[in-house]
């Protein structure tokens, strides 16, 4: 009845399900109407094309912070990292755009590529780290994710700008604004880094999937004695799987930076845009269809629940915890199995 | 400046940054001995220092000047049971245990924000209305030199939290339980065959960091922060955990490491007054604690063992 493959679909789907159960007795146990509070969700959500188009305009950093964390899940690295990943990526692809003066065709690409670049510096280091003195990346990445903090706020008001809390706004020719898609929704933020998302995750699946690269990356996830016993170097591809996933997280940052602000601030805390993508991976089972439709879940909640104090009066804080209760129930996998499995056994 | 009163200025801030992180950090400790790691610390922190600010707040007029130690109790105990979740989560449902730690950490904070909003209906708390004073240890303070270091304008919670690093340094190393803990995070199925039942070994030691980061949380947030919001522990949990990566899993190491934090976190705010670090931009101080943690994993002081088992859910019967 329950093929694995309908029990891996069935998981995440579960998981969702029990999160907003969860969510609803919450909402019912401090008298709040739970039908209320998600009909406000979803119209703030899908209400009308602007909604739509913001909540589309917030799924796109999430597709690429997703895919961070599943490309580096996938070769058996966890990257808690891509919040600092996305902070240089951020930061890197602002500089670019206000310092330089080029025709869009250049200096559009150059500021994306260099944000690009950043992130895959910053997942450079633990990576490098991992394959040659043998750290744990997942400390690694969480002081990296600090420096990334402290360093770009103090490059943003010492180097960027003259003791300003704000970069410039970035030139036109770096935008990622599209008037097209703008106009489209109402005049929402929507911007063409959607595009450039999607195409990541097409990136990724063909790269994962279709490549030898790929392949060895994968392999070097399962099993890493395995992948070294057939000849492949684990330390090349631990680099490398690190190097791409930061470089999805940088591209993140740039979306932010190209796309929806346009410019860079001095930030007092994380963005959480890196923390969301774990949820996003995770989710998403790491593969690339799955963290689209993970992100585009999470967009819709995060956006949504914007609406949530205004027409039910539920503090927006409640998608909050929704999230990280479904994040608990992916990670407790085994119990949902278990059940599954118990559920089609008695069902015989 | 003298360099005596540079000694002045740094050393007691050192010790009131470091107080929090110690205790998070003995939590740490624990927790991981017994082969579970624990990311949430952050979250456990950010608990204990939402429970601390609002007890303090809901009873200061009841409880008077015992209102902050009785706040930290509260505080420890809520902490405890929220730690249960990631116990349940990464003991029993097999859960990937940094997975866990990570969906603790969004939890305390929804929980914490949500909570925030419900009951005082904006983005945070007031300010608490009994914090932590410092004090001058009596006798002690009289003491030339040393006195006025290290006893006086100080906050009792710093005492402790070196008092409480020794105990759990003789609990771990010189009780039966101790032993038990630290044979469950090294070799469970040995510790199994030896009559230990290691699942509730692992739920007890994770209660203990819940209990223990709760304590550093509200600590931090009676002494340090004074209210609660999204911006009242950012990264101490974190720092707690490096601290207990860097003392090498070891309770005097943790506290040592602890304490170097604090000195570094107190540079960062102290140093623009000193004479030789003002010319250091505030950046490099900022970010000091963290490089440096990077440079001890790399190994440059020396390679530490992780307990053999952590990280590793406990399956009966498997070999």
């Amino acid at each position: 009845m329950f093929s694995n493959r309908t029990v891996n679909i069935l998981i995440p789907i579960i998981s969702v399900l029990l999160g907003l159960i969860f969510g609803a007795v919450i909402m019912l146990a401090f008298g709040y109407n739970p039908i209320k509070g998600y009909g406000a969700l979803w119209s703030g959500a899908f209400g009308d094309l602007y909604f739509f188009g913001e909540t589309l305009r917030q799924v796109t950093p999430y597709i690429l912070s997703g895919l961070a964390v599943a490309f580096a899940l996938r070769s058996g690295l966890l990257n808690i990292g891509v919040e600092g990943q996305v902070f240089v990526g951020w930061l890197a692809s602002v500089w670019v755009g206000v310092t330089f003066d080029f025709p869009m065709i250049i200096h559009l690409p150059l500021a994306v590529l260099a944000g690009a670049c950043a992130g895959a510096f910053w997942g450079f280091i633990p990576g490098i780290l991992k394959a040659k003195l043998g750290v744990h990346e997942v400390i690694v990445t969480i002081m990296m994710n600090y420096i990334a903090l402290y360093s770009s706020n103090s490059l943003v008001r010492n180097v960027i700008t003259d003791g300003e809390d704000q970069t410039e706004h970035i030139k036109a020719s770096a935008s990622l604004a599209s008037d097209w898609l703008a106009g489209m929704t109402y005049f929402s933020r929507l911007h063409y880094g959607i595009l450039i998302a999607l195409f990541m995750a097409a990136v990724m699946w063909f790269v994962l999937n279709k490549t030898t690269t790929g392949f060895e990356l994968r392999s070097v996830g399962f099993n890493q004695n395995a992948s070294k016993y057939a000849g492949m170097s684990v330390s090349r591809n631990i680099v490398l799987a690190m190097v791409i996933s930061g470089a999805f997280a940088g591209l993140a940052g740039t979306m932010e930076g190209l796309g929806t602000f346009g410019y860079m601030s001095v930030k007092s805390g994380f963005t959480n845009i890196g923390f969301d993508g774990i949820a996003v991976a995770l989710l998403g089972a790491n593969s690339a269809v799955g963290v689209v439709l993970a992100a585009l879940l999470f967009g819709t909640l995060k956006i949504g629940a914007l609406n949530m104090p205004t027409e039910a009066g539920v503090p927006t804080e409640l998608v909050e915890i929704v999230i990280a209760l479904i994040i608990f129930f992916v990670a407790s996998s085994y119990v949902i199995r278990w059940a599954i499995l118990r559920f089609k056994k008695e069902g015989k | 400046m003298s360099f005596f009163e540079i000694l002045q200025s740094i050393i007691p801030q050192a010790l009131f940054f470091a107080s929090p992180l110690i205790f998070t950090a003995l939590g740490g400790v624990f927790s991981e001995r017994s082969g579970v790691i624990n990311i949430g610390l952050e979250g456990l922190m950010i608990m204990g220092a939402f429970v601390g600010v609002v007890f303090n707040l809901a009873f200061y007029d009841t409880f008077g000047a015992a209102t902050p130690w009785i706040s930290i109790i509260a505080a420890m105990v809520v902490s405890a049971i929220f730690a249960l979740v990631h116990a349940v989560a990464s003991i029993t449902f097999r859960a990937d245990q940094v997975v866990s730690g990570v969906a603790i950490n969004f939890l305390a904070l929804g929980i914490g924000l949500f909570l925030t909003k419900q009951w005082y209906d904006k983005g945070q708390t007031d300010m608490v209305e009994r914090p932590f004073y410092t004090t001058n240890i009596p006798g002690l303070s009289k003491i030339p030199v040393i006195g006025d270091l290290f006893f006086s304008n100080m906050y009792i919670t710093s005492y402790v939290a070196i008092a409480l690093a020794c105990l759990v340094w003789f609990i771990l190393f010189k009780t039966p339980f101790g032993l038990r803990l630290r044979s469950v995070g090294e070799h469970p199925m040995a510790a199994d065959t030896n009559g230990i039942n290691v699942y509730s070994m692992r739920y007890v030691a994770v209660m203990l960091s819940g209990a223990l980061g709760g304590l550093g949380g509200s600590v931090y947030a009676l002494t340090i922060a004074l209210n609660f919001s999204h911006a009242t522990i950012v990264g101490q949990g974190f720092m707690s955990l490096a601290a207990v990566i860097f003392g090498k899993w070891h309770p005097l190491g943790a506290l040592g490491a602890a304490l170097f934090f604090g000195f570094a976190q107190s540079l960062s705010i102290v140093g623009p007054s000193l004479p030789l670090l003002s010319e250091v931009p505030s950046i490099f101080l900022l970010i000091a604690p963290y490089v440096l943690t990077i440079l001890a994993l790399a190994g440059f002081i020396g390679r530490a063992e992780a307990p053999k088992a952590l990280g590793e859910p406990y399956v009966k019967g498997n070999r």
